[in-house]
């Protein structure tokens, strides 16, 4: 093995990865630009559409109370939704999104209402449909204020306080720092992004530098150099693991770069907390790096799985073929581990993928498990250098390099 | 110098089982002399000339390529040989003088011995105007030459040329023809494959004519012409390609 050739040849790749766009497409613009488009953009969007369905006054229907005037004017009158008398076709017009939410009063309600003992109110609502659900939390909110209400009326009546039928409040109080909750909210999307994006990173330059380097008869020009075959193969395997480091670093960079930008415009004090009583979630940095570290070893797994793939397909479109299907194996498992209730134990440890997001996702949240850190970081490891190992037994394979 | 010995190349097809690629070739071609390898297309050229620059490993037999055996030395071998083919292309984003530095680099040589020799051999091939243009932006020409410099970085003492002239006009190819004349004249040892009946009359000094992967007959233009009694080299390829043979 020479490192002078080893060098030459990753110098010569990295030069030429610089100038070719689909490389800079998917380990630097795409990387950079994702974080911000899913925190601020998909953020402000989200924020500006549910402002607007809260500021909406609620077209509802009633349905009965005809004999609850009382009912139906406080509702009226309360300014807080648009109520009619309910038409035949009320459940077809909030189907339609013409109505957002209907309530049912029974017979008698008011009168029964008086006496401490009135039938169910049933509301109404399409559920899923956010515009919907909102004009139906006003409405419960509506009649739970009405029966608090009637409730101290009933005490007050028969001479017993009002704070009777709620003698205590039950107040929750947070006392985890804002980087841990920023973890626990945070701690199951940012590694799937960030394995996402390291394979997206790796599977560029990995195929342009095969079956690209096939397709264009460049490869048999460098197999006439004396390179020995394994310098070749890890030349073209660091200028893709290149790759996934800088889409990688591009991606922090970006996160970060949002997350203060997020936190800016939500005045967060330097304790985290947001000026008008709100929270923006912060991510501990001893976490990331924690995560930074347990993705060396999956850069290096990609990279060499992605280089072997590539290698074996006879075009960059073959390769595409193999290398796009493969993004669902590594979705699948990022995404069981953002589930809720999955937890790391040795067996999930040795399941790559899985066991790198579930590691990142406690990481973040504060929770270090040293073990099975160690068990994940090994096992990646002893899987990334048979992946290499069979990158390079396929470079030495002729069937494989004069695929035709 | 070049020794093939017994050259066999068998290559395994899932439909076709084995194909005998290559059988048992031998020949010796000198320095300062043009070995052309004549034969139709699929008759085993490339392959013998791959197995010689070790790009392929032969099935059995060997060959000594200037001194070193395809088979033990396949790295030092690679180091005195020079290999053009229409499959050797060039790295469009790279330049011209990365190109050649590249492969000069990967020869061993160092920076200012690389810099005095990129610099000869512009002046040599008249690239002064384009080595520093990116190769996807070059003329056929100007991308021949390239290849050229790419293969002489090193001062190889072996030239293998696999159809060089395949796919360019007269022009170019007849700077190619030129080319191979001079390698000859320097000494070096020029192995030439084609399957153009007047390139290999007007350059090769010994011809191999080489049919369904055997090694038919071998010997100068005249040799040829007198064993076949064919009046050019197109009517003696003919007779001896035949299933009946030169007889």
């Amino acid at each position: 093995m020479s490192w002078h050739t080893i060098g030459t040849i990753y110098g010569k790749e990295l030069r030429d990865s610089v100038r070719d766009r689909r490389t800079l497409l998917s380990t630097i613009i795409i990387p950079t630009i994702v974080m911000p488009a899913l925190v601020l953009g998909l953020g402000k969007v989200a924020s500006a559409v549910i402002s607007k369905a809260k500021e909406e006054i609620p077209r509802i229907m009633v349905i009965g109370g005809s004999d609850s005037p009382g009912v139906r004017g406080e509702l009226q009158r309360s300014g807080r939704f648009k109520a009619e008398p309910a038409s035949a076709d009320w459940k077809s017009l909030i189907s339609e999104k013409k109505v957002r939410a209907a309530a049912e009063i029974p017979e008698g309600f008011e009168k029964a209402l008086e006496s401490g003992s009135a039938p169910p109110v049933t509301l109404y609502d399409y559920e899923g449909e956010l515009k919907s659900g909102l004009a139906v939390d006003q409405l419960r909110n509506f009649f739970i204020g009405m029966r608090e209400r009637a409730t101290a009326r009933l005490l007050t009546a028969r001479g017993l306080p009002a704070t009777i039928a709620r003698p205590f409040e039950v107040k929750i109080a947070n006392v985890a720092p804002p980087e841990k909750i920023g973890g626990n909210l945070l701690g199951g999307i940012v590694p799937y992004i960030i394995i996402l994006l390291c394979f997206m990173g790796a599977m560029s330059p990995a195929m342009d530098l095969t079956a690209g380097e096939k397709e264009r008869g460049t490869m048999e020009t460098l197999l006439c150099s004396p390179a020995a075959r394994t310098d070749i193969v890890l030349g073209k395997f660091c200028m893709v693991l290149t790759g996934s480091l800088v889409a990688v670093a591009c991606s922090l960079v970006s996160m970060g770069v949002s997350l203060v930008v997020v936190g800016a415009s939500f005045g967060v004090n330097p304790a985290g907390q947001a000026g008008h009583g709100g929270f923006a979630p912060t991510i501990d940095p001893v976490g990331m790096l924690g995560v930074l570290a347990m993705v060396a070893p999956v850069a290096v797994l990609f990279s060499a799985v992605l280089l072997a793939v590539s290698l074996f397909a006879k075009s960059f479109k073959e390769a595409q073929s193999y290398a796009g299907p493969m993004v669902f194996a590594i979705i699948i498992p990022a995404i069981v581990g953002m589930l809720p209730g999955i937890d790391l134990n040795l067996r999930l440890a040795l399941v790559p993928i899985l066991n790198i997001s579930l590691v990142c996702k406690e990481m973040l949240s504060g929770v270090w498990h040293w073990g099975y850190i160690s068990a994940i970081f090994g096992s990646t490891a002893l899987y990334a250098a048979a992946a290499l190992a069979l990158a390079v037994k396929m470079f030495r394979c002729e069937d494989v390099i004069f695929r035709t | 110098m070049i020794e093939a010995r017994l050259l066999t190349k068998v290559f395994h097809d899932k439909k076709r089982g084995q194909i005998r690629a290559v059988e048992a070739v031998s020949f010796r071609a000198e320095p300062g002399r043009i070995y052309g390898l004549l034969g139709a297309n699929g008759a085993g050229k490339t392959t013998t000339l791959r197995m010689l620059a070790t790009l392929l490993r032969p099935t059995s037999g060997t060959a000594a390529v200037a001194g070193h055996d395809v088979v033990g030395e396949p790295d030092k071998v690679r180091a005195n040989v020079g290999f053009l083919a229409t499959s050797t292309a060039l790295y469009a984003r790279l330049t011209s003088r990365e190109m050649i530095a590249y492969f000069g680099r990967l020869n061993g040589l160092d920076e200012p011995s690389l810099r005095s020799r990129i610099s000869s051999l512009a002046d040599e091939l008249d690239m002064h105007e384009f080595l520093d243009r990116r190769c996807d932006k070059l003329s056929t020409g100007m991308k021949q030459k390239t290849s050229i410099a790419r293969m002489l970085v090193h001062d190889p003492q072996v030239m293998i040329f696999d159809e060089p002239t395949v796919g360019l006009d007269v022009m170019t190819a007849r700077s190619i023809v030129r080319f191979v004349r001079e390698c000859r004249g320097r000494g070096k040892t020029v192995i030439y494959s084609t399957h153009v009946m007047s390139e290999a009359e007007k350059l090769c000094d010994v011809i191999g004519i080489i049919h369904d992967g055997k090694l038919r007959a071998e010997g100068s233009l005249a040799d040829l012409l007198a064993r076949t009694g064919g009046p050019d080299l197109e009517e003696c390829f003919v007779k001896i390609v035949s299933p009946e043979g030169p007889g």
